[in-house]
């Protein structure tokens, strides 16, 4: 069963989905979060079966599907997709069993199922047009939640998401269908198979155009600005549920992405653009801190900041050497959590009062000190405290692209001094000081209902914050290999001095991981 | 002192006839029938023209199995051309028929069906088509464009509303146009090279280097015009929505797909040659052909407000991007034109048979046409299932992978990628992503939107029958499950488009 676990994990519960249209509604919850959990366990059995020395890609499946043409199902997992996985079907499982009362569940828990799949789907398609299909088809569901349980906007909001996301990701195919052209009038044979890929060196020329096309469709789903606009109208009007999986698990796609297929593809392009997208990422970085600021509605706020936080990861992305890449890996998992929970406590707060403005509240604290001590918590974890998951996975980051530019990491770290004074004010203005409204009185602490998918979000931020060896080491692993790949490839003198070799600086990075802890 | 004419009856290889007599002899059967006893009920002539479409379908088979043993075969005189262009485009033609004609059996009763006339007809048209693709001779082309065409006038005509009169009289003048520039532009290339074989017309042409390329270009516009009055081809589409709009959804549906692939045949046929005489003006005008269908149906489309109208348009547009297959004019290309097109008319049957069904007999007063977005409005609330298949075949018309239509896409736009038209295949996926907005349109009236009618659902199958549900069913089948068939396909087609020499 282990050979096949992926694909188990994949149409598992698209399968419990179809099922799902025969169960009775008033039961349809129970289904659903039996399904998710299942999901979770098989999710973590794949955890403590994959084997965090090896680098290369473990429980790999292959199915030939149009072998004429080169496209087959290939499937596999290694330390960066791995983790990316596991959290896709946590935040499916706890996203379930928190739903609150919402019109046709039924459906809702079977989009959420199919979302599932995709996004297992995306995160360990081996083979290029196998990824699009996935990346592709998890548009629909989160089309559909967002325009069907969605606020006031919310056909204008998904149908924007849908659009943007679809023009960029057929540039993309355009770029794949390159690639495999390439690939064929190298080797005489079609293949999408990412890993073939790995071995085509490519002359620059074409690198830089081809790492146009990819990141045409990578940026415009991270959202890197300047694509971004579409995201605040998403997350405003996107349903609790929609928001968390939005920026925990789909964002994430495109950042994996740069990493599974941008860097090790074109290595001198990933160097020729490295400045050019690290300025894209730290005005990401400072102005959507800075737009954050000025919100007035809490769930923009943590939009906002969510966008800004993206901008870390890219920056640690593009850093090109192990440190930046393992912390931005982190920080997609932290950033995963801390937003994921940050969404769900908006949601929270929305349930009970229908409302997102932070003039509304005031004095929270005193009224609902539970709910304030995990806000509190995820507030820090998101402007990166030290001991909670976020610092390890943005220190990283800077820290990796410190070795690249100086004044450009100083830039970034002032950023997020800039977050940290958006949440703050944003906490203060919600928590502190005096109840003044009336209807703030009387406002019923988080449930327990809640707190199943609280809970376990708050251990993991101190968890992985405090001892996040065991996460880090595994992705670790993957990277070096990464990066060796990508200086082996790099054919530019420019390439070869900026992505490190590994051989020589393998005890360097030893060494920050273990700063790190 | 003429002489007598010399032929033996096996050089004529009158088995090439076979395929395009069956229909003939079925349509005259249909007739003699109703000769004797008229007023039968219109499920037997659907089974009969079932039947005699299946005995077709397998002559056709047996033809292909001809075609991969011996290569391409002349007949009659050296008239019929059967390689391996001809024998894909039969399959299509017939397969779709067979796939189309049980929609006459519809809950509520049309008047046209109920004449023997409409399956005879349909019948000879089928022959009509057939003949066309399955000859380079431009005189036999003509005889069959006519006989199809006039056929299918005729049957949008049988509907009976005030629409499918001004329908069929509109096509029928267009058609004629069509006819006239076809015959026009067939005249010149015989007086350029004393041909009216495609084949010796590009010998003759190439052996003395277009040394009238004026004329030449004269006589492709003209060509060209009438092409592009059958394929909806941008500025040559005004009449497609109004025609589609006219005729039931049924025939729409059909009208989008198995026309074109014949018409698609035979500028095949013709352009293959031109394109690669090295003439750049004619790649040029093709290439600003191509674009403009594709781009401005794509326009139009957004701001329609019938389902009909809206699909009319995006037929005009997909039909833009499969001419970018002759335009690109590799074995590839070639191939990925009937890949596409065989998904297309999945998608294309079930999209239009989910209009069909909804179809009511009479108009009712608050509605402006059959099919207005605002009908399809709530639909999941109130028709689950319907609205959900009705949502696939919209994905896969916006190239949704894994559906159907997605692979065709993929495949023609690598193909344009391998032979050097980047530009061009950049321009076909932004089309594609504006063409998704006008998908999404019906996806959203039918998903987020609350319903207007106060119907429980019984409106959106109305019509619906065994047969047409069976019919929906094999559509979105073929639509979902595409990718487990993609490779047999591409294999085979592309086996026959190659040894076929294109």
């Amino acid at each position: 069963m282990l050979d096949h676990i992926l694909s188990i994990l994949i149409f598992f519960p698209a399968l419990a989905a179809m099922l799902g249209f025969v169960v009775h509604k008033d039961s349809m919850r129970s289904y659903g979060v039996a399904v998710a959990t299942i999901e979770f366990a098989l999710s973590l059995w794949l955890w403590f079966a994959f084997d965090s020395t090896v680098s290369g890609m473990q429980f790999m499946e292959q199915i030939a599907l149009v072998p004429t043409f080169g496209i087959n199902y290939i499937v596999g997992v290694d330390g960066i997709s791995l983790f990316i996985v596991v959290l896709a079907s946590f935040f499916t499982m706890i996203g379930i069993a928190s739903l609150g009362e919402t019109k046709d569940i039924k459906n809702l828990i079977i989009t959420l199922l199919f979302l599932q799949m995709t996004m297992a789907g995306v995160f360990s398609a081996l083979d290029a047009i196998v990824f699009y299909v996935f990346w592709e088809l998890s548009l629909v569901p989160m089309l559909y939640i967002i325009g069907a349980w969605g606020g006031p906007l919310r056909i204008y909001a998904s149908v924007k998401f849908f659009l943007y996301t679809f023009a960029g990701s057929l540039v993309m195919l355009v770029g794949m269908l390159f690639m495999a052209y390439f690939y064929f009038q190298a080797t005489g044979q079609w293949s999408f198979a990412i890993l073939d890929w790995y071995r085509l060196i490519l002359p620059e020329s074409f690198q830089l155009w081809l790492f146009v096309a990819f990141f045409m469709g990578f940026a415009i789903k991270v959202p890197m600005f300047p694509f971004h606009t579409w995201l605040p109208y998403a997350h405003g009007q996107a349903p609790t549920i929609g928001s968390v999986i939005l920026a925990a698990i789909l964002l994430k796609m495109g950042t994996y992405a740069f990493i599974r297929f941008s860097l090790p593809l074109f290595p001198d392009a990933s160097v020729y653009f490295m400045f050019p997208i690290a300025i894209l990422a730290i005005i990401m970085i400072i102005y959507t801190a800075m737009v954050a600021y000025a919100q007035k509605d809490i769930k923009q706020v943590v939009a906002y900041s969510s966008v800004s936080h993206m901008g870390v990861i890219i920056l640690g992305t593009f850093a090109l050497n192990v440190e930046g890449i393992t912390g931005s890996i982190f920080l997609m998992i932290a950033h995963g959590v801390v937003s994921g929970a940050l969404f769900f406590l908006v949601g929270v707060i929305y349930d009970r009062r229908h409302t997102k403005y932070m003039s509304e509240f005031g004095g929270l604290a005193h009224v609902m000190p539970r709910y304030a001590t995990i806000f509190g918590l995820m507030m820090m974890a998101s402007v990166g405290l030290p001991l909670t998951i976020n610092f390890v996975g943005e220190f990283l980051s800077l820290l990796g692209f410190y070795k690249q530019s100086h004044i450009l990491t100083l830039l970034a770290g002032t950023a997020i001094i800039v977050g940290a004074i958006y949440m703050l004010a944003a906490y203060k203005k919600m928590f502190f000081g005096v109840v003044t409204k009336e209807e703030n009185k009387h406002l019923p602490d988080v449930n327990k209902r809640e707190l199943i998918a609280l809970i376990p979000l708050a251990i993991i931020t101190i968890w992985l914050g405090i001892y996040p060896k065991p996460v880090l080491g595994t992705i670790n692993t993957s990277v070096e290999s990464v990066v060796s790949l990508m200086h082996e490839k790099a054919q530019t003198q420019e390439a070869k001095s900026r992505i490190p070799n590994i051989a020589k600086e393998a005890s360097a990075a030893k060494n920050s991981v273990e700063e790190a802890h | 002192m003429l002489s007598p004419v010399n032929v033996s009856i096996e050089s004529l290889n009158l088995m090439t006839l076979v395929p395009m007599l069956i229909p003939i002899v079925g349509a005259l059967l249909i007739l003699v029938i109703d000769l004797f006893k008229s007023e039968q009920d219109r499920s037997l002539y659907v089974m009969l023209s079932l039947l005699i479409l299946g005995v077709d379908f397998i002559s056709l088979m047996d033809s292909a199995s001809v075609f991969h043993k011996n290569g391409t075969i002349m007949g009659v005189f050296d008239v019929m051309l059967i390689d391996g262009l001809a024998i894909l485009s039969q399959f299509i033609i017939v397969g779709a028929s067979m796939l189309f004609i049980p929609l006459a059996l519809t809950h509520k009763r049309f008047h046209e069906f109920s004449y023997p006339e409409f399956f005879a007809l349909f019948l000879f048209m089928i022959a009509g088509f057939q003949f066309m693709v399955a000859t380079d001779n431009l005189i036999l082309i003509f005889v069959g464009l006519e006989t199809a065409s006039l056929a299918l006038y005729t049957l949008i005509a049988m509907h009976n509303r005030d629409k499918s009169f001004e329908a069929a009289v509109k096509y029928f003048t267009m058609g004629a146009l069509a006819a006239g520039f076809f015959s026009f532009g067939s005249m010149i290339f015989y007086a350029l090279t004393g041909s009216v074989e495609i084949n010796q017309i590009a010998e003759v042409l190439s052996a003395n280097k277009y040394a009238d390329i004026g004329f030449v270009l004269v006589g492709v516009v003209f060509l060209l015009a009438s092409f592009g009055f059958k394929l909806s081809i941008v500025p040559f589409h005004t009449w497609t929505p109004d025609v589609y709009e006219g005729s039931s959804a049924a025939l729409a549906g059909y009208m989008s797909i198995v026309p074109k692939i014949a018409a698609f045949i035979v500028a095949m046929r013709i352009f293959e040659f031109l394109i690669h005489s090295g003439v750049v003006w004619l790649e040029v005008i093709l290439y600003i052909f191509v674009v403009m269908t594709m781009t401005l149906a794509n326009v139009w489309a957004l701001v329609q407000t019938d389902v009909k109208r809206m699909l009319a348009y995006s037929s005009i547009s997909h039909a833009g991007f499969v001419m970018a297959a002759i335009l690109i004019g590799t074995t590839q290309s070639n191939s990925a034109l009937f890949l596409y097109w065989i998904l297309f008319s999945f998608t294309n049957l079930g999209s239009f048979s989910m209009l069909w069904i909804s179809r009511q007999k009479n108009l009712p007063a608050h509605q402006q046409s059959d099919h207005s977005y605002n009908k399809f409005a709530g639909m999941i609330k109130t028709a689950p299932v319907a609205a959900s298949i009705m949502a696939l075949f919209m994905l896969s018309l916006a190239g949704l992978p894994p559906f159907g239509l997605f692979w065709g896409k993929m495949y023609l736009v690598s193909s344009a990628i391998t032979s050097g038209y980047t530009v061009l295949a950049l321009i076909m996926v932004l089309n594609s992503a504006i063409a998704g907005y006008y998908y999404l349109k019906l996806i959203v009236y039918m998903f987020m939107r609350e319903p207007i009618m106060e119907d429980s659902g019984h409106i959106y199958s109305a019509n619906a029958t065994l047969p047409l549900k069976t019919i929906i069913g094999i559509a979105a089948i073929g639509t979902i499950f595409a990718f487990l068939a993609i490779n047999q396909l591409l294999e085979f087609i592309t086996m026959f488009v190659y040894n076929s020499g294109y």
